[in-house]
């Protein structure tokens, strides 16, 4: 099924002459989950942000279905199926949560109708039905990155990018917020990338590793060989704790 | 009691079209995060179709119509030609267009017209008075408060209720997540505009039917009167708007019945200083709107 998925390949992208990321190739195939790791700085955002539209290319090509969607805009990139979160939450905060919802399925084009029933649906998924008609901005922080994650999922989207989900979450909604995306992606048929610090979380949920030091790639692969790879150790850890 | 009634009736219908006008002024606002100058020449146009218009043999609800439509088609016009252009570069530059935008309307109407005031045509319903508990008060202050009630109650069931309303909001609160998530701001923005044009053509009507006439220069008072609204209510919110519309009318009327003779015609320089305290009150407007308003 290599045609359906979504690919960046030998991708470059640099900030006023410095290299932010450096010939990263990366591949999400539908229904799979690939977490996105590595030290802070190390590029992580900023392939999402590539892939997004929302950073221009040095180099390299982005495609989705085998159709190149390099450099268009993140809106276009968003109308053919990538959603997205943002590690710093971006909701509107003086739409009610529902709104916020259906904000994502009323740009696509669905009725007001059939986007109050998705939006219903995925609230109650995400255990949010009580606070439908709550504004976004009086949300606790955990919750709101629940309801980001349910506004890109009314897009409908073929492939969902999250950007450090669990950022703020206690150890509770954590494992809540693990039990609902494991599900995710066979549910609705779609390719999940997910960064995350939390190492236990991203072990249990990921079928495959990528990790990125310094705007390269170091190790990508099923998630029990990366943790062993002495690569990734030093770049966690400092090359001491690699050789010990 | 009657004095109460008259003071009651005068700040709703005064506050009626003052939160009209701001709420014009603010739909545009609250998206853009940019003050469109040419906003009272909505007001002028309105005028000058009905003044065109006015030898037809048309019933007068047909040519107030066409004068709202006309408001309408500038209103779009203006996204087109002042903002659009210029809207990604700066702040200044709309600033500017939007300046030459409202000269530009206001000269035409100089050189085609006429710098004289011209009648427009008014149905017999705007110089009828009513009497309500003992105060005489013309009818056209009673019009005002329904097309306000029914205005404001149009475009709360407009925000709240549609898929262009909740789209307007969503990039009134963040433009730049709106259109990530794939909402077309260009639509959205005209339709925006669309909308401002439409309230300044009704607001327009009932204003002139106040005076009964039109000059290029009617749009200056119903700008500034929107602008301070807005200023007074917070620049970020709709409500607050609406809100600094009926606060400016209750001062206005207040000082209209307090002011000795020889005082009133100070007025304008009263009200402004009250305006003044309320923002040494309340520097961001008596609401406050999202955190996350800065332009994009």
């Amino acid at each position: 099924m290599a045609s359906s998925s979504l690919k960046a390949v030998n991708i470059s992208v640099e900030f006023s002459g410095l290299r932010a990321l450096d010939d990263v190739t990366l591949t999400v195939d539908p229904e799979e989950i690939v977490g996105l790791i590595g030290p802070n700085g190390s590029g992580k955002t900023t392939l999402v942000n590539a892939i997004t539209g929302e950073v221009p290319l040095v180099h390299g090509s982005v495609s989705l279905r085998e159709e190149a969607i390099t450099s268009l805009p993140p809106w276009k990139i968003a109308l053919k199926g990538i959603s997205r979160s943002f590690q710093i939450v971006r909701l509107f905060n003086n739409l009610t949560v529902i709104e916020n919802i259906e904000s994502a399925s009323l740009a696509h084009g669905d009725s007001l109708r059939v986007a109050r029933g998705k939006s219903e649906r995925l609230l109650d998924e995400f255990g949010l039905s009580n606070r439908a008609e709550e504004l976004g901005g009086a949300l606790s922080y955990g919750d709101k990155r629940r309801v980001e994650i349910a506004r890109a999922l009314a897009a409908d989207p073929s492939f969902l990018l999250l950007d450090e989900p669990a950022a703020g979450m206690n150890e509770a909604e954590t494992d809540a917020l693990l039990h609902t995306l494991s599900r995710i992606p066979r549910d609705r048929k779609l390719g999940l990338l997910i960064i995350d610090h939390d190492m236990s979380l991203i072990m249990r949920l990921c079928h495959r590793l990528h990790v990125l030091a310094s705007g390269r790639t170091i190790a990508a692969g099923k998630a029990d060989e990366i943790r062993r790879d002495p690569a990734v150790i030093e770049a966690y850890l400092g090359a001491k704790a690699a050789h010990a | 009691m009657t004095f109460a009634i008259q003071f009651l009736i005068n700040v709703l219908s005064l506050g009626g079209a003052y939160a009209l006008m701001a709420l014009g002024l603010v739909i545009v606002y609250g998206i853009l995060r940019l003050v469109n100058f040419a906003y009272g020449e909505l007001i002028m146009v309105t005028g000058y179709t009905l003044f065109l218009i006015s030898g037809s043999a048309l019933p007068w609800f047909v040519m107030a119509a066409a004068a709202v439509a006309m408001a309408v088609v500038t209103g779009i016009a203006t996204d087109y030609i002042a903002f659009r252009p210029v809207r990604a570069k700066s702040v200044t530059a709309v600033l500017i267009t939007s300046f030459a935008f409202s000269t530009l309307l206001q000269n035409a109407a100089l050189l085609f017209i006429s710098p004289r005031p011209r009648v427009i045509p008014l149905p017999e319903i705007f110089s009828r008075t009513v009497e309500i508990g003992g105060a005489i008060t013309p009818m056209r202050n009673l019009l005002t408060i329904a097309a306000a009630v029914i205005l404001l109650a149009l475009f709360a069931f407009l925000m709240r209720r549609t898929v262009l309303g909740i789209a307007m909001r969503a990039a009134a609160t963040n433009f730049t997540m709106a259109r990530m998530l794939g909402v077309p701001a260009n639509l959205i923005i005209s339709s925006a505009f669309a909308i401002s044009g439409f309230i300044a053509g009704v607001v327009g009507l009932l204003w002139m039917g106040r005076i009964g006439t039109v000059v290029p220069g009617i749009g200056l008072e119903p700008l500034l009167v929107a602008f301070i609204a807005t200023i007074i209510g917070g620049m970020r919110s709709l409500t607050g708007a609406v809100i600094g519309g009926f606060v400016l009318a209750f001062i206005d009327t207040s000082l209209n019945y307090t002011l000795p003779q020889e005082l009133l015609k100070f007025r304008d320089a009263f009200t402004f200083s009250l305006v003044i305290l309320i923002l040494l009150w309340r520097p961001e407007g008596l609401m406050r709107g999202p955190a996350t308003g800065q332009r994009t």
